[in-house]
């Protein structure tokens, strides 16, 4: 049972350019266990939105089968929710958005949902470049079911009982990287500071975003032989540097040093800053990005931040060549030949 | 140039059945459709079928074309002339030739066919094509084109309605118009100049088919979904519903592109898969769009969860279920009507769906552009069941018609305004108490009718429960909403013919043959009652009729009869009553066949009953 919250807000609450506070972008209380990450990535999209001033109404939230799924319902009370079957999240997404791309798509997979049942959706998602904010909520395991291995957990990570893993991890930030993702960022669910900017850039990118957010499950792998606890995600992260969102006609105030950072732009006029840490990575060299993820994979560390970067290329829309009127809002005089154009088919077919 | 004949040869005028022998992939096919089409062009019934192998070059392939002055278009079985151009399958082809028939062969290889009884016509259409043409690919093209032109002479087709056809087949192309007028002229003259014509089969102009169009249902029902408003087709490729898709596609193309700004009204996506392309119909008839997916039996099996999904979250959406040869993989070229039960109950607990049955492409154009309004109307998915009989054959059906005057039902859909005067909105309240429940779009208001779709249980808010009373009430409701569907969906098309007769209940592409095995029932003294069934669920009107006979038999195109298990379980039909009559070799029903199965057991009924009354 999903529970509704209280709708008295304190009248001093912090206001967006809307008049909205954040309580206004919540959603139910959270049945997932206390403590798991999903909520916390619930609680930076919530922050994501607030900040950048989304009307609710106009956002679909998607999602497939297992505990990420059931997030949509924590946030955006005011969006519809499509809680779909178990891997094909993408294909609902897919129509939804050639139906009308004048919403904002956020779909919500997990680990399970993305790289296992519906890794054939999760490819062709990317590959169609539908424009559209992929969160996979990643914790290696499948919680649901009580704790078996997913299909993105480390080789070397057991499981709660104890037993080994037999398997190579699938990456799928490198991965969406090979199929032509726009926009790849990995994170973790502990790291809001990182995480906020991450959505708030991957929101007003045009395009398939893909987020990784690596999202302990306290109940089942958060034990001291897992490398998706919160312990080890936080000893073993190695940030790409500090990634700014800049909205559109903002000055640009980063505490980077001078001379350090890299400024990307967004298709709407915003900006993305990006800390440079390290000169051999450049975010937007596809085949840059894969080596270097691969090189922090073999020291034994996990890469976050924004991974790899295009806002040059097409989305699906635009591929199909689509009416800027959404299909959705097409009249029957826009939409039917009529009784004239049918006796001219009839007349061909006599 | 014949020697005397041993035999009599067969004499008709417009009531015949002629087949093609090729060779998969040489162009015959548009060969095959021109002859056909010339016939059609001269007023007289036609029913032209393509006989394929799944296989892209070099597999036989035939095309049977009927033709049939009283109108019967079904399959009629047996030979009467043989355009044999495979020597791959020659024994077959020539074996099937009935006493007195035809055969016309490439006699630039010299054959002796060991049939003394039938008319063997040498045209050697190789040489021919040698001779007058130097492209290797023209002179093997071209044959096809010579062996028309042969037969116009044979067979007095009108020289001047092939010529009219080329020209408009070649408008885009013109260079190929006279390339292939000069190979029609090519056969026809090696008649005309060393052959005796015409041959005892011809075809004589009769001009019966005012208001007739030649059309596949496949293409029809592509463009019923054009008018019907639907505007996102996703689809996988699966003979036979591929051409159906193409169809929406072309016509789209030609009305659904912004004169203006050049862009398309219309998105046609090929999906990785069926589940995803199902997926993505679901989402767009989620966000308003009208949206279809057309696929085949093996496709439906691979959709049924998400069929699950749109039934209990109640998503419109429409889709085309163009039925082949079943089970598995099974005759992917071959016809059948085997995947009823598989769609009415499509999907894992309790599920039922809406279907339509159309017997002809002018139903596969109408129930196409019906099924969005129905699927519209009742938030559920609605199947449009064809088969690859009337989905890949040209038939002759009425010509299309529509009426402007007519809005589409987009159901009961709340917009601005609507929320506006609500003061809370539930998804999934009934209120009208008709099963119904009103939709809103997303997008559409800020704080109000905003739900959360789901496929778990879910109460009138949509939001999750697990009170499994809570569950039992939605799940009456849909039934509910089903009741509500047996009075939207077509009513059967009865014909009542006298007293005492059996009934015969038949659905989709048996009709041409049920027609005609009538006309022959009745003049073995054997009258019947015809239900032809359109949808599911039953309306009163099928219950009605069956319960006014004794007996009926069941007539359909699979081995378990489906139709008649549905019947019996959605009614409580005793098994009696329906007595199964079912084909299922792949090719389709033919009038005698079930001439015969009747006549047997009608026999055998009017004996037992005698001897009851004596």
């Amino acid at each position: 049972m999903s529970y509704i919250k209280p709708i008295n807000h304190h009248p001093r609450l912090e206001k967006n350019k809307l008049g909205l506070t954040r309580r206004d972008y919540e959603g139910a209380i959270s049945t997932l266990c206390a403590g798991c990450g999903h909520d916390s990535i619930s609680a930076c999209i919530i922050e994501a939105c607030f900040q950048l001033n989304i009307e609710a109404y106009k956002v679909a939230k998607l999602s497939g089968i297992g505990c990420s799924s059931k997030a949509p319902a924590y946030f955006l009370n005011q969006s519809h929710g499509f809680n779909s079957v178990h891997g094909r999240m993408p294909s609902v997404a897919t129509g939804a958005n050639c139906a009308n791309g004048d919403l904002l798509y956020l779909g919500i997979s997990g680990d399970g949902d993305s790289a296992s049942i519906g890794i054939g959706q999760f490819i062709h998602a990317i590959r169609r470049q539908i424009n559209m904010v992929y969160f996979v909520e990643n914790n290696g395991t499948y919680g649901l079911t009580k704790g078996q291995f997913s299909a993105t957990n480390d080789l070397e990570s057991k499981n709660k009982y104890g037993e080994d893993n037999l398997f190579k991890p699938i990456d799928l930030a490198s991965m969406a990287i090979q199929l032509g993702a726009s926009y790849v960022a990995r994170s973790f669910s502990g790291d809001r500071d990182q995480l906020i900017p991450l959505i708030k850039g991957a929101i007003q990118h045009k395009g398939f975003a893909l987020l990784d957010i690596i999202s302990p499950c306290v109940t089942f792998n958060n034990h001291d032989s897992s490398t998706k606890s919160y312990d080890y995600i936080r000893n073993h992260n190695e940030a790409v540097g500090k990634t700014d969102f800049v909205p559109l006609g903002e000055e640009i105030t980063t505490s980077y040093k001078s001379g350090s950072s890299v400024e990307v732009n967004l298709h709407d006029g915003s900006k993305i800053a990006l800390e440079k840490v390290n000169s051999k990575f450049d975010p937007t060299n596809p085949g840059n990005s894969l080596n270097y993820i691969r090189e922090k994979s073999e020291e034994g560390k996990l890469l976050t931040g924004l991974l790899y970067f295009d806002e040059s290329s097409e989305d699906l829309h635009e591929t199909l060549n689509l009416t800027k009127t959404p299909l959705n809002q097409l009249k029957q005089d826009e939409l039917c030949p009529g009784e004239k154009a049918l006796e001219i088919i009839n007349e061909s077919l006599s | 140039m014949l020697e005397p004949k041993s035999f009599q040869s067969i004499e008709s005028v417009n009531d015949f059945v002629i087949k093609f022998a090729n060779v998969n992939g040489t162009g015959s096919a548009s060969a095959n459709q021109m002859f056909a089409k010339a016939i059609f062009r001269m007023g007289i019934p036609v029913s032209p079928k393509n006989i394929f192998p799944s296989n892209i070059q070099g597999l036989p392939t035939w095309f049977e074309v009927r033709v049939s002055e009283k109108g019967y278009l079904g399959q009629r079985g047996g030979v009467d002339i043989a355009v044999a151009m495979n020597p791959q399958s020659y024994s077959k082809d020539i074996d099937e030739i009935s006493e007195g028939g035809y055969l016309l062969y490439d006699s630039t290889w010299k054959r002796n066919f060991n049939r003394s009884d039938i008319n063997i016509i040498e045209i050697p259409l190789t040489q021919l094509c040698v001779d007058s043409f130097k492209n290797p690919k023209q002179r093997a093209l071209f044959k096809n084109i010579a062996y028309v032109g042969a037969l116009s002479a044979l067979m007095e087709i009108e020289y001047e309605v092939l010529e009219k056809i080329i020209s408009e087949q070649f408008a885009n192309k013109p260079s190929l118009i006279e390339p292939n007028i000069k190979a029609l002229n090519l056969g026809r003259d090696y008649v005309l100049d060393n052959l005796d014509y015409p041959i005892g089969i011809k075809l004589s102009r009769r001009n019966l088919l005012e208001n007739k169009i030649l059309i596949s249902g496949n293409e029809a029902a592509g463009l019923g979904a054009v008018y019907g408003g639907a505007t996102f087709c996703s689809w996988y490729p699966i003979t036979p519903s591929t051409s159906l898709a193409e169809g929406y596609e072309k016509y789209a193309k030609k009305y659904r592109v912004d004169e203006k700004s050049g862009k398309n009204l219309y998105a046609s996506v090929q999906a990785e898969d069926e589940l995803a392309a199902v997926g993505m119909a679901i989402g767009a008839n989620w966000n308003g769009a009208r949206a279809f997916t057309a696929t085949s039996g093996p496709g439906i099996s691979l959709m049924s969860e998400f069929l699950g999904l749109a039934y209990f979250a109640e998503i419109p959406l429409v889709i085309f279920n163009v039925q082949r040869g079943g089970p598995s993989t099974g005759m992917p070229t071959r016809t059948q009507q085997s995947d009823v039960l598989a769609c009415a109950y499509a999907s894992h607990g309790d599920t039922k769906h809406v279907l339509l049955f159309p017997a002809d492409p002018k139903d596969c154009f109408d129930f196409s552009a019906k099924a969005f309004d129905l699927a519209d109307q009742l938030q559920t998915p609605v199947f449009v069941v064809s088969d690859l009989d009337m989905g890949m054959n040209d038939w002759v059906c009425e010509k299309f018609d529509w009426d402007d005057s007519i809005s589409y039902n987009r159901g009961k859909v709340l917009d601005y305004e609507d929320l506006e005067k609500l003061e809370s909105y539930g998804r999934y309240l009934d209120s009208d108490n008709d099963g119904i429940c009103y939709r809103t779009y997303p997008g559409t208001h800020p704080e109000k009718g905003a739900y959360f779709t789901r496929g778990t249980s879910h109460d009138e808010y949509a939001r999750y429960t697990e009170d499994g009373n809570i569950n039992a009430e939605t799940l009456m409701r849909l039934m509910r909403k089903f009741r509500t569907a047996s009075e939207l969906v077509p009513e059967p098309l009865i014909e009542i013919n006298g007293e005492d007769s059996c009934g015969i209940i038949f659905y989709g592409s048996s009709k041409p043959a049920v027609l005609e095995a009538k006309d022959i029932l009745r003049t073995k003294n054997i009258n019947v009652d015809l239900m032809q069934i359109r949808s599911f669920p039953f309306n009163l009107d099928v219950w009605e009729f069956i319960a006014s006979h004794d007996r009926i038999y069941v007539v359909e195109q699979n081995r378990d009869s489906q139709m008649r298990t549905l019947i019996m379980a959605e009614g409580g039909i005793s098994a009696e009553v329906l007595r199964p009559l079912v084909h299922f070799t792949g090719d389709p029903i033919e009038a005698a066949y079930i001439v015969n199965k009747i006549s047997e057991r009608e026999v055998n009924y009017k004996s037992h009953k005698n001897i009851k009354e004596r």
